[in-house]
């Protein structure tokens, strides 16, 4: 019986493609993309004051008139980004000379290590390295400790820098595995040419491997951008500087459903535009 | 030889420095895990391994790792059926909206998890649906697609149809091309791809706050409670250093995995 059902899909293309796309478009169709439709409607639906519910259907644009009346949002919204921006970008600084130590420097032997090295992390519990870093930076942490001799005090759990050191920390691997393949793929040929026709260590770089490494650089931007413009747990857990997520959990919980949701308009639309930018760069070929 | 000797050093120096960087945390995670002292300062006050047995009597923590378990592995099922069936189909037809739909499976992982969260939190809602294991399940699978999707896209991108074809023109039917030919090509796409979704789901905690209710608490979302409470950090420690340790065995896997490929001469 089965077998004759399979046959009968097998001389037919168009139902065998309906047949195996079925399940999973209804799946993300419905699921997913529905979610979100509801999520943006709520962005529209007014919130009865007096018991905190959301009234469906009943359209109104209140919810963004209390985020753009209020200048705490733009505030966050800003900090949220910049400190983005940041991680990528020092994300970026490390991961150059450590991908290129890997890729070049390094023996096959030690490469592989390190390459391992580099990964692993990126399996262990997201959860527990912040955690791991709040042990650290807290007041009578490891760091408070180190320091105290100096007479410095600790940074403690309220630093906006903290979130910056922390991000840094968590998606730094998914820049460098892109960097080391993007080197990967400069023939050592080039390099050579370069330094027969006189350019020295840091020209042959800025010249010839930093351009050829952009698509890589933003296909591991893609990841560090977009994980830390989200997070929330991390600015909870080791600061006290709100970003973006917060509000959007908060609100969730225990405020404005409405608010959350015309919130949420912004880091869909600021990733979509970094989307489109990190594809001129030719992310997407690199990822 | 390009660099020069200085760069080279400078080279090794740097990557010692952010391997010690990256690292350090879990050192130090280990180190407090032993801790004598309930309090968390450093430095630690001298060693024990109560807190060890503590953790172990923990009914709290018994329902959380059972409850993760059982998240992962029905998100990891899940994920694996969608994905193969949408990696199939994308892979092995041209249509009209093809890379409409790729983008679409993408998606989930492109826009942050708080956006997924919430709006998966909204829909709930909004359809009076309880919070629960189901509503993690239904969340971690939606993220869990793409990564199934990926691992077996890119597997029969790589596999030759000539054995399919092979086998049909020796009188095998669909089915069984498939079973025997088919399916053992992409089993250790299959493998690796069941198991980062299952250590996906297992690990996480953005969208899994969202999604579940007040009874059902994965181990994040248990770690996270007791994070906020600082209660009984010292039991969270152990946690900490168990789950680090036990991450280490999907890379052992993995590598065992790619290693009998070799070993096979990269054939599949």
């Amino acid at each position: 019986m089965i077998s004759r059902i399979a046959r009968w899909f097998s001389a037919r293309p168009r139902a065998s493609l309906g047949a195996l796309l079925s399940a999973p478009l209804t799946w993300i169709g419905t699921v997913y993309i529905g979610s979100l439709v509801v999520l943006l409607a709520h962005a529209f639906w007014s919130k009865d004051s007096f018991t905190g519910k959301v009234a469906p259907f009943d359209w109104t644009l209140d919810a963004f008139g209390q985020i753009l009346g209020n200048p705490v949002y733009l505030a966050i919204a800003l900090r949220t980004i910049g400190i983005a921006v940041l991680v990528t970008l020092t994300a970026a600084i490390i991961a150059l000379p450590v991908a290129y130590y890997i890729a070049r420097i390094a023996s096959p032997r030690v490469r592989a290590l390190v390459l391992v090295a580099v990964t692993m992390p990126l399996w262990a519990s997201y959860l527990v390295k912040v955690y791991a870093w709040r042990t650290i930076l807290q007041a009578n942490g490891l760091l408070g400790w180190l320091v105290a001799p100096l007479g410095i005090e600790g940074p403690g759990l309220t630093e906006i820098w903290n979130s910056w050191l922390v991000l840094t920390y968590l998606w730094l691997p998914y820049m460098i595995l892109p960097v080391y393949a993007g080197l990967e793929r400069i023939p050592t040929s080039l390099l050579e040419a370069s330094a027969d026709l006189g350019g020295r260590g840091w020209v042959t770089f800025r010249r010839v491997i930093f351009p050829q490494l952009i698509p890589a650089l933003a296909a591991g931007s893609i990841f560090t951008f977009s994980l830390s413009l989200g997070d929330y747990i991390v600015p909870d857990l080791v600061s006290d500087a709100k970003f973006i997520g917060n509000v959007i959990y908060d609100n969730s919980a225990l405020g404005s459903l409405p608010v959350a949701a015309a919130y949420s308009f912004l880091p869909i639309a600021v990733m979509m535009a970094y989307l489109l930018f990190a594809r001129r760069l030719g992310a997407f070929e690199s990822l | 030889m390009v660099e020069s000797p200085l760069v080279r050093a400078m080279l090794r120096i740097v990557t010692g420095g952010v391997l010690v960087f990256i690292y350090l945390p879990l050192i130090i995670l280990a180190v407090y895990a032993f801790n004598e002292s309930p309090l968390g300062g450093w430095p630690p006050t001298g060693l024990t391994l109560d807190w060890f047995a503590a953790a172990a009597e923990s009914e709290a923590i018994r329902d959380a790792l059972l409850n993760s378990l059982i998240v992962a592995t029905v998100s990891m099922l899940l994920a694996l059926v969608l994905g193969t069936l949408a990696a199939l189909a994308l892979q092995r037809y041209d249509f009209f909206g093809k890379n409409a739909i790729s983008f679409l499976f993408v998606l989930p992982i492109a826009l942050p998890g708080v956006i997924t969260g919430i709006a998966l939190q909204s829909t709930f809602k909004l359809f009076g649906i309880s919070l629960g294991l189901h509503t993690i399940v239904v969340a971690h699978a939606t993220f869990c697609v793409v990564v199934a999707y990926n691992n077996v896209v890119a597997r029969l991108r790589r596999l030759p149809r000539s054995p399919e074809e092979a086998s049909a023109d020796l009188g095998a039917g669909p089915l069984m091309t498939f079973r025997r030919i088919t399916l053992p090509g992409m089993r250790t796409a299959l493998l690796s791809g069941g198991l980062l979704a299952f250590a996906l789901s297992f690990d996480e905690v953005i969208v899994t706050l969202f999604a579940a209710g007040p009874g059902a608490r994965t181990l994040p979302v248990w770690v996270y409670g007791e994070l906020q409470r600082s209660y009984q950090l010292p039991v969270v420690n152990v946690v900490a250093l168990v789950l680090v340790i036990l991450s280490i065995v999907p890379v052992w896997i993995a590598q065992r995995i790619s290693g009998n490929e070799a070993a096979r001469g990269g054939r599949y």
